[in-house]
C-alpha cells in the first residue's frame, strides 16, 4: 500500500494547482460580466451553433470504435509481453494468431475507406 | 487513531464504495448527457481505484484506459450524434419504462446477492493472494494474468479476437455511407 504514496501525492498536487488557479484568478481578476462574453468564440463571428446542438458525423464514431478495438488489442499485448519468457514459443504462436485474426479486421477496414476522410 | 491504521483498507474501501454509487446516482440524476457522462468517467475511476485497493493493478489500469479513455468517448459521441436536446417526448420513451428498470434492478441485486452469499458459503473467503500467485509463487497482477491467460484461457483468449473482429467490422457496415442516406450537418466538414 505505501508504494501509492507517491501516487496520492502526485493526485492531490494535480487537483490543488487547477482549484487554485480558478481561486486565484476569482479573486485578483477584474470583474465586468456580459453575456456576449460567455459565448463560444469562434474568431469573432457570431456563432451560429452551440456544442450541444451540433450533430456529429457518424464517421467519428466508426474512428472511435475502431480505436477502442485497437486499445484492447494493445492491451492483451501488455501481460503477454510480461510473462513471454514464461509462455515461450507456445505463447507467441498464439499471439501471432490473435494478431492475424484483428489483421483481417484491419485490412478489411482500409479496404473498405474506414481509415480515410473523404 | 490505531483504529484508522489498522482498518485503513476497509475505511478505504467505503469511502470509494460511496463515491462509485454517489457516481452510479449522479449519471441518473444529472439532466444533462454531457454531465451525467462525466459522472460516468467518475465512476469508472473509482472503480479503477476499488481494482487497485484489490491488488489487481492490471485491472485497474485498464479500467482506466480502455473504459476512462474508449469506452468514454463512444459515450460522448453517441450523445454528440443523437442530439438529446431535440428528441421529442414520444421518442424518450425510455423515461416511461422506470418500473421496468426498478424490477430489473432489484432481480440483479438480489442475484448478485445470491452469488456473493453462495460464493462464500461454497468456496469460502479468498485470502487476497489468488491475483497474483501461479504455481504457488507470488509474483505480480500483470505476470500472474499473463501466465493464466495464455495458458488456461487460451481458447476464450483467441475468441476474444473474433469478438473484436465482429465489432471493427460491424462499426464500417453500420457506419459506411449508402446511397439517400446522407445526414445534413457533419460536425464542421462539408
Amino acid at each position: 500500500m505505501e508504494h501509492y504514496v507517491p501516487i496520492l501525492v502526485f493526485s492531490v498536487v494535480a487537483i490543488t494547482i487547477p482549484i487554485l488557479l480558478l481561486l486565484v484568478t476569482k479573486v485578483i481578476r477584474a470583474g465586468s460580466p456580459d453575456p456576449i462574453k460567455a459565448e463560444p468564440y469562434e474568431c469573432g463571428v457570431e456563432p451560429t451553433s452551440f456544442a450541444l446542438d451540433t450533430r456529429f458525423s457518424i464517421r467519428y464514431y466508426v474512428i472511435a470504435v475502431l480505436f477502442v478495438v485497437f486499445d484492447v488489442e494493445t492491451i492483451f499485448l501488455f501481460p503477454w509481453a510480461v510473462s513471454f519468457d514464461r509462455l515461450a514459443l507456445f505463447g507467441f504462436v498464439e499471439m501471432v494468431i490473435f494478431l492475424a485474426i484483428l489483421l483481417v479486421g484491419y485490412v478489411y477496414a482500409w479496404k473498405r475507406g474506414a481509415l480515410e476522410w473523404a | 487513531m490505531d483504529f484508522l491504521v489498522v482498518n485503513f483498507a476497509e475505511i478505504l474501501f467505503y469511502c470509494l464504495a460511496v463515491l462509485t454509487v454517489a457516481g452510479g446516482i449522479g449519471v441518473l440524476v444529472f439532466k444533462s448527457p454531457v454531465h451525467a457522462a462525466l459522472s460516468l468517467l467518475f465512476t469508472f475511476v473509482m472503480v479503477a481505484a476499488l481494482f487497485l485497493l484489490l491488488h489487481a493493478e492490471l485491472l485497474g489500469a485498464v479500467q482506466v484506459l480502455v473504459y476512462g479513455g474508449g469506452i468514454m468517448v463512444l459515450f460522448l459521441f453517441v450523445i454528440m450524434l443523437v442530439n438529446v436536446k431535440t428528441l421529442a417526448p414520444e421518442q424518450a420513451f425510455l423515461s416511461r419504462l422506470a418500473p421496468l428498470a426498478v424490477v430489473a434492478g432489484v432481480l440483479l441485486g438480489v442475484l448478485i446477492a445470491f452469488a456473493l452469499i453462495f460464493g462464500v458459503l461454497v468456496s469460502g473467503h479468498g485470502d487476497g493472494t489468488a491475483l497474483r500467485t501461479v504455481g504457488g509463487a507470488e509474483i505480480g497482477n500483470t505476470e500472474a494474468i499473463g501466465a493464466v491467460l495464455y495458458t488456461t484461457y487460451l481458447v476464450p483468449f483467441e475468441i476474444v479476437s473474433v469478438v473484436l473482429l465482429v465489432a471493427m467490422i460491424g462499426a464500417i457496415v453500420f457506419g459506411r455511407r449508402s446511397a439517400g442516406l446522407e445526414i445534413e450537418g457533419g460536425g464542421g466538414e462539408s
